[in-house]
Order: C-alpha cells, then structure tokens, then sequence
C-alpha cells in the first residue's frame, strides 16, 4: 500500500481505493451476506416482521425435503425409491445434466483446442477465431432460440430427415433423456465457446518440443496427450469446467425454450418461488443451494486438477 | 522432414474435426437467418420454405415496446452505458490495488473480486435486488446496472491486471524524479499504457450489459431490456421477428469484425514502416 501511495500520490490512492471498495462492499459482499442472512428467516407477512414469528431458521433450506412424495423416479436406468420432494428431484437432476453438458464440452473441445492452437497454420487460425467468435457475439439468447427453432416438432431438422428418407414422422426432438435432450444439446451449444477459450489459452503455451520428444522416444499419440498435453492444459480445462458447469446450472434461457413437458430446471423453481409465491427468503435459501453446489464443484475442480483460483479465473 | 503416414492421417482427422465444429458453430445461425427471410407467419424455421419475405423486419420495427424513447431498445443502451461508465474505472482501480499488493492480501481481495464471475447470474440478480429492497430502493433497471457492474467490472479488472504484467514501472519513477505531478504520471504514462486494455474493456463491458439476461431479468421491476422483452416471454413470445433481430445481430458482429480486422492491419502495417 505503501507503494502505491508514493507512486499515485494521496488523492489518485484514496480514489482507487474507494472505487474497489464500493465494487466490493456495496455490489458483492453485503448483498451476499445481506442475501444469506435473509435466506434463515421465515418468509411473513409485513405486519409480522420483527415479531414474535421472525426468528432464525432453517426453514427456508430444509422445505425442498418437506413433504416429500414416494413416485418412483428414474434416470439412465438408476431407480430412486426413495420418497423425493420435487424440488429436490430437480435441484438433483439441474445438477447432473450440468455435469453431462460439462463433460460433453470438455470431450469436444479439448480435440479442437489442440488442433487451433498447434496444427492449424496461423492465417487459416485468424479466420477460424473470426468464424468462432460470431455465435458469441450475437449474444446467449440467440444462441438457445436457434436451438428451439432447430429442434422444433416437424421443425427444419425433421424436415430435412424426412426429405433424405431417414424419417418418416415428426419427432419430439426434446423428449429423449428423460426429458432433458433439448437442454442438453442447448447447453453445450450455448456455452460450449467458454470451455473452448480457456482449454486453448492453455494449450498455446504447450512446447512441441515436448509432444516431438515423446513421440520420438516411442509414445504412441494417446498416452503423449495422456501423459504431456493433458497434464499441461489442466488449468485451462478446470477453468472450462467451472464456467460451463456454473452457466449451465445457473441457466434461464436455454431451459425457457427448450423445456419439454417432464422437464424442470432449478432456476425456474426459484424464480417460481420468488415471483410467483412471493416468498423471497425462500428464494434466497434456493438461491444459495445452488451457490454451494457451484461452490462444491469449483473445489472438486481444484482438487481433481490440482490447480489454483487463480488458474482457474482468468 | 518426411511425414509418416500415420501422421498425415492424424492431421487429416484433425482437420476436418475442425471444419466439422465450424459448421457445428455456425449451421443453428444459418438455421435462424434461413427463418428470418421465410414467409412462415407464426413458427420461425426455414423449412419447409414458404417464400422468400422481408416482412419480418418492418415487424421487429413496428414492436411499440422496444423502440421510442422509453422502449427496450432505449433502455438496454442507457443501462450499458452505465455500465461501461463505472465498470472501467471500478475494474481499473480494482487492478491497480491488486498489482500493488502481494502475498495473503493479495490472494483474498482477488478472490473477492472474482466471486461475482464465478457465481450464476440469477444469484447476482436476487442478491442486489434483496439488498437494494431492505434500503427500501424498488426494484428497476437502476438495480440491473448495478448487479452487472459487479460482475463486469471483474472482466475489466482481469483484462487490465494482464495488460499491467507488462506495464514497466521505471518510466514512473523515472517520471515522478524529473518532477511530474502524480495526475500527470497516471495520464501521461499508465493510461496509454492500459489504452487497448480499456478500449477492449469498454466494448466487452458494453455488449455483456447488451446480452444479460439472467441478471436483468431478477432485478428489472417492470421495465424492459431488448433481451428481457424476447427472453421473459419464453415460448409464448416465440416469433419470426426474433430473427430478423438475430440476422442484424449476426451482421453487425460480422461487420465489426471486418473494421476491427482493417484497423489491425492497418497498424502492424505502420508498424513495418516505423519500428
């Protein structure tokens, strides 16, 4: 600090530090707290705030386990008998098909992270970046809608399968999965681009020098990526997986438009929560479900790719 | 330099791995440029084609609610600007107190900033809108702007932090010994220094307020962003009219991406000339 005073002088410092301040006290840290705090206290009526009935409680968090239904549930053959609240079904089922958008845009990413940022010739990588860059641009609405258009009931896929002979009916193209195809195929089409830069930010500092030795020295091709290019990229893949994993889960769109009848996404429960029924401390509990499982995943991202925060937002 | 078979098959591979996810990237835009211009009244796709029509365009003109000067499309402007106008000096200052600091401090005060980046969208929204009510400040696009900075401003802060590794803290001292003022110091050698760090900053900051949604859409009260107006009303609001929107969208990506691409050109054409 004493550094800084010296070289900006007492006016520009105390400016600097203000403005960090007010970022971080005003737009972060109190709305957080103001938030968690507001999640441990019953949702009432005006009148009965500061009453007798507003007082601490878990409430808020423990009402996705109230009540709970015995419908037997299933997902990819996994049977779950247990007795389940919806809510928590979907909290679950947000969470896992998160995971599969995340691991299908590691698996498609990682092949193309390597070739951009090894084989492909510069100037043929300025038109690939040019080409790339656009679906970002045209911004997340765009990208999810494109998608409802796509896989719409006799929407242009089906027509164009039907027209090739592959099809001879419509298909509900968002009904597979348990309900969730669309959603998936959306999710990792919308977010895909925020694995790809990170995994390949990384890879571009990957010496050749190293593949060429291993390649020399016998390796066949999988276990050089396994044991040299892999190991290398770790903190650009970690930083993929957290975005995709936190954007999926924390998505509106993509579910908005892409839902089909058996399916729910977590975020529409707690905007349900907030706008439908009012009940904003409800919300704020949810809210902040999802805030740990995002939290949980960033740590086991960390621990799995022995990697840094700071590795990880960049 | 003999390339053994098994290579060349490997690069092959590669290659059109790479073409495939181009058209993997690019076919659902094409899909909704093709339903912008087909005469399909009420559900947007381009097949079965049913003639070629522009009358989408007038259409997405013709939505009261968007344009004018209350209007979505006034809005979502009037919040970017906002935006870009706290968000670059935040993001900045925020970048300057981390370089100066190192050790513990350091690492906490970069993971404070770096939370609202790494926490969904919607929490940022409930979290400014919950704060903001207990001041008893309604909910509105005031409260969209703000819950943008936080995260926002952590993009420029990044952006700015980089362009600083390289930043070569001698010219200051050496400035401040012949006797510049410390106003004169940041305005005459730091912020050239940070200029395409903080024009990039800008441009980012101003199209991420552009598409938020998840943030908008939590702490907007009534009042409606360009976004909010197509994303709220999910499937029921779903209309040919989104892609025309999409198709000047995707043009004018395109032509920015072609002045950028002049103007790059243009200076490591100069810069051959004068080293």
């Amino acid at each position: 600090m004493k550094e800084m005073l010296r070289r900006y002088g007492f006016s520009l410092s105390t400016v600097a530090v203000l403005l960090t301040a007010f970022w971080l006290l005003t737009l972060v840290i109190l709305p957080y707290l103001h938030l968690f705090l507001e999640s441990f206290r019953p949702y009432l009526i005006v009148k009965e705030i500061g009453g007798v009935k507003d007082v601490f409680t878990f409430e808020n968090y423990l009402s996705i386990i109230r009540n709970p239904t015995w419908t037997p549930r299933e997902v990819f053959g996994f049977q779950f008998s247990t007795p389940m609240t919806i809510h928590l079904w979907v909290f679950l089922l947000t969470i896992f098909f998160s995971c599969i958008a995340t691991f299908v845009a590691v698996a498609t990413c990682y092949p193309m992270a390597y070739f951009m940022a090894k084989i492909l010739p510069p100037k043929s990588l300025a038109v690939y970046w040019m080409i790339l860059i656009i679906p970002l641009w045209v911004s997340e609405l765009m990208r999810a809608f494109a998608w409802f258009i796509l896989l719409t009931f006799k929407g242009p896929l089906t027509v164009i399968l039907i027209d090739v002979g592959l099809l001879s009916d419509g298909v509900r193209w968002t009904w597979y999965l348990w309900g969730y195809s669309g959603v998936v195929l959306a999710l990792v089409y919308v977010y895909i681009l925020f694995m790809l830069f990170p995994i390949y930010n990384s890879m571009t500092s990957l010496d050749m020098n190293q593949v060429e030795a291993a390649r020399d020295l016998g390796s066949p091709s999988w276990r050089t990526h396994l044991r040299v290019v892999l190991p290398h990229c770790k903190p650009g893949i970690a930083s993929g997986c957290v975005m995709v994993f936190m954007l999926s889960v924390g998505s509106l769109l993509v579910p908005g438009y892409l839902n089909s009848p058996s399916s729910q996404w977590f975020t529409e429960v707690i905007y349900a929560r907030m706008f439908e029924q009012n009940d904003w401390n409800g919300g704020a509990a949810y809210a902040f479900l999802m805030v740990f499982a995002c939290m949980i995943f960033v740590t086991l991202a960390m621990r799995v790719f022995r990697v840094g925060l700071a590795d990880i937002a960049k | 330099m003999n390339p053994s078979p098994k290579k060349t098959i490997g690069a092959f591979l590669l290659n059109s791995y790479g073409v495939w996810f181009l058209i993997y990237m690019m076919l659902p835009l094409l899909v909704m440029v093709g339903a912008a211009f087909n005469n399909s009244p009420k559900l947007p796709s381009p097949l079965p084609w049913q003639g070629f029509t522009l009358r989408f365009f007038p259409d997405l003109f013709a939505i009261e609610s968007l344009w004018g000067w209350n209007g979505g499309v006034m809005h979502t402007l009037i919040v970017a600007v906002f935006v870009v106008l706290l968000a670059l000096p935040i993001g900045t200052s925020g970048a300057i107190m981390l370089n100066n600091l190192s050790g513990r401090s350091r690492a906490i005060l970069y993971a404070v900033m770096i939370a609202p980046v790494l926490t969904p969208g919607i929490v940022i929204g409930i979290a400014t809108l919950q704060f903001w009510y207990s001041f008893n400040v309604p909910a509105g696009l005031h409260l969209s702007a703000l819950g943008q900075v936080s995260f926002i401003a952590a993009y420029v802060m990044l952006m700015v932090l980089a362009r600083l590794q390289s930043f070569d803290p001698t010219l200051e001292e050496a400035a401040l010994d012949l006797g510049a003022t410390h106003g004169r110091v940041m305005w005459r050698i730091l912020v050239p220094h940070l200029a395409p760090a903080l024009i990039t900053g800008a441009v980012l900051a101003f199209f991420q307020s552009v598409e938020n949604f998840n943030t908008t859409q939590f702490t907007r009260g009534h009042s409606e962003t360009l976004m909010v107006y197509f994303g709220s009303r999910g499937r029921s609001g779903v209309s040919p009219t989104i892609c025309a929107l999409a198709v000047i969208l995707i043009g004018t990506t395109i032509i920015g991406e072609i002045i950028y691409e002049i103007w790059r050109r243009r200076r490591e054409a100069t810069r051959e000339v004068l080293p």
